[in-house]
């Protein structure tokens, strides 16, 4: 097996696309740093360059100015297809080969890499493993024969086939439905606190960004980057009009469901409270029971049910300011 | 012996033959292996030929139009030209020139089937679904390797369906080489419309008919070993 490798940052430096004949650029000078086994999330409209910047990481997108350096190389330095094959690609409609069985779509980059017959076997079953499909029911299937689920699991296997250590995510759940994708987001965030890849994730859905990413880039139409902070920071303090009314209006309650209960300071038990609410539970589902059972406060238990605190309705507006 | 008047003896004719009968089971069994078996044994040669080399320029010719669009539109005008050419009248246009020869006979089936492999194999090509071009290009394969590993594997269906069509027709159109040389299936067709005997013109046909029927059945039995993946079941 091979040792996991070291994450890498990646450096967006005034990085501009402009295509010909257009008079607004797709990503205009844009500067960001993402830093080693972070997951970037760009948002924004369309129009805004989002995939366009994700792009200009792999140079299907080649840049008009500007810089893009991957663990303090630019990629213009590199070889086109050297590159490729040392950063994962995920794209929404997947585009797994259809005449290539899941473990041959899987082998893809390590058989481009000249590895061994054995290596290649034993690490696509260690990859379907990771994806939760049983290499077994899976590796001699064709995507024909998959969900859409299933496919995107494979999407992400190949993708992480030659354990790259850059990330490159085209809304990769967009084309799924709500429990398929957000069964994915968690699978997501569970092999990405395995792996600490560093990851480019483009999505337009801002709840997505605020579930998987560390940071959150927003784009707005001609690929201008308006802020570039963690969820709870862009939550609290979006940077503009165009900012909130992206994250929308309920940001006050993203911002709650960024927290569970076990996160915060809790007032001592006093006596019998309902309602009652495990210590795993968000804060926005806390209010929400709270509002429901129409109680200023509530208590919060541990997984064995044992009292922890308790909130009121008081300390959760003084957390939100 | 007596003054009984002298019948031409033909080999052994039978009453079938001597009323020359639709069809005569015996006239084919003496006749197997002096006519009819090195007739089916010249078509299926000049049928194989004809093919082989009109894949092959086809094939290249796809392949640059592939490449460079620009050479789709003249290809493909040039074949259409060919093809709605009548066979007769390109054995006369080529006589002056190659002669009466296989060569002649090649040139013109060769043509006829240009304009439906070209078409096949290109549109094959471009078959291949834009997001499956991308994760190439994204994951590193190179033009090469695409056109290689992706799009010519998932453009076989295509293919082999040009290849079905080309094959039959060119079974078809075969028996025409007579014309010019004295091979193939056409020849006993040929020989027999003289004295219209019947059961060598049906007998030629019947052979011709299932040969199509044998290349057909082969070429769809290469399909089904090469592309698994579009016979795999849907349901799991």
């Amino acid at each position: 097996m091979r040792a996991p490798r070291q994450a890498v940052e990646i450096v967006f430096d005034h990085a501009t696309k402009r295509y010909p004949g257009r008079t607004v650029p797709a990503v205009d000078d844009l500067s960001l740093t993402i830093a080693p086994g972070e997951v970037c999330c760009l948002v924004g409209p369309s129009g805004g360059g989002k995939t366009t910047a994700m792009k200009l990481v792999n140079r299907l997108v080649e840049l008009t100015s500007g810089d893009v350096r991957v663990d303090g190389r630019s990629v213009r330095s590199l070889d086109q297809t050297e590159l490729r094959r040392g950063i994962g690609y995920v794209i929404q409609q997947v585009g797994l080969f259809p005449h290539m069985t899941v473990a041959e779509n899987v082998a893809t980059v390590p058989k481009l890499l000249g590895w061994s017959r054995a290596a290649i076997g034993e690490r696509v079953d260690e990859l379907l493993d990771l994806v939760d499909l049983p290499a077994r029911d899976y590796r001699s299937r064709y995507a024909s024969q998959l969900s859409g689920g299933e496919r995107q699991r494979v999407g992400l296997a190949r993708a992480l086939a030659a354990d790259p250590p850059v990330m490159l995510m085209d809304e990769p759940f967009g084309a799924l439905d709500p429990i398929t994708r957000a069964r994915l987001q968690r699978e997501l965030l569970r092999i990405q606190g395995e792996l600490r890849k560093t990851i480019i994730f483009v999505t337009h859905d801002i709840d997505e960004a605020i579930l998987v990413g560390d940071r959150i880039a927003i784009l707005r139409e001609g690929g201008v980057l308006v802020q570039y902070d963690a969820p709870d920071a862009l939550l609290a303090r979006p940077a503009d009009e165009f900012v909130a009314r992206f994250v929308g209006a309920d940001r006050g309650l993203k911002r709650l469901s960024l927290v569970c209960l076990a996160d915060v300071p809790l007032d001592p038990p006093n006596g019998a409270v309902t309602p009652v609410a495990p210590d795993g539970t968000t804060l926005r589902d806390a209010l929400s029971l709270m509002l429901s059972e129409g109680s200023q406060q509530l208590l919060v238990v541990d997984a064995d049910g044992r009292p922890q605190g308790v909130l009121t309705l008081e300390r959760l507006t003084e957390l939100l300011g | 012996m007596s003054n009984e008047p002298v019948i031409p003896e033909f080999g052994e004719a039978s009453g079938c033959v001597a009323e020359n009968r639709f069809f005569c089971t015996d006239w084919v069994r003496d006749n197997w292996a002096d006519v009819l078996q090195p007739a089916l044994v010249e078509h299926v040669k000049l049928t194989a030929i004809a093919v082989a080399v009109g894949f092959a320029i086809a094939f290249v010719a796809a392949l640059v139009a592939h490449r460079f669009r620009l050479v789709e539109g003249p290809f493909a005008a040039f074949s259409a030209i060919v093809y709605t050419i009548p066979s007769i009248a390109l054995f006369q246009l080529l006589v002056p020139v190659t002669g009466l020869s296989v060569l002649t006979v090649e040139i013109a089936l060769v043509g006829y089937t240009l304009l439906i492999l070209f078409r096949n194999v290109l549109e094959g090509l471009r078959s291949t679904p834009p997001e499956v071009l991308e994760a190439a290009r994204g994951m590193g394969y190179t033009r090469r390797q695409t056109l290689w590993r992706v799009e010519l594997p998932l453009a076989l269906p295509a293919i082999v369906a040009g290849l079905r069509v080309a094959t039959v027709s060119t079974i078809a159109l075969a028996t025409i080489a007579a014309f010019v040389i004295p091979e193939g299936l056409g020849r006993p067709i040929f020989v027999a419309l003289r004295d219209y005997f019947k059961t060598e013109i049906v007998a030629a046909g019947l052979l011709a008919i299932a040969l199509a029927l044998v290349a057909d059945a082969l070429l769809v039995l290469a399909q089904r070993a090469l592309t698994p993946w579009a016979h795999a079941r849907r349901t799991v």
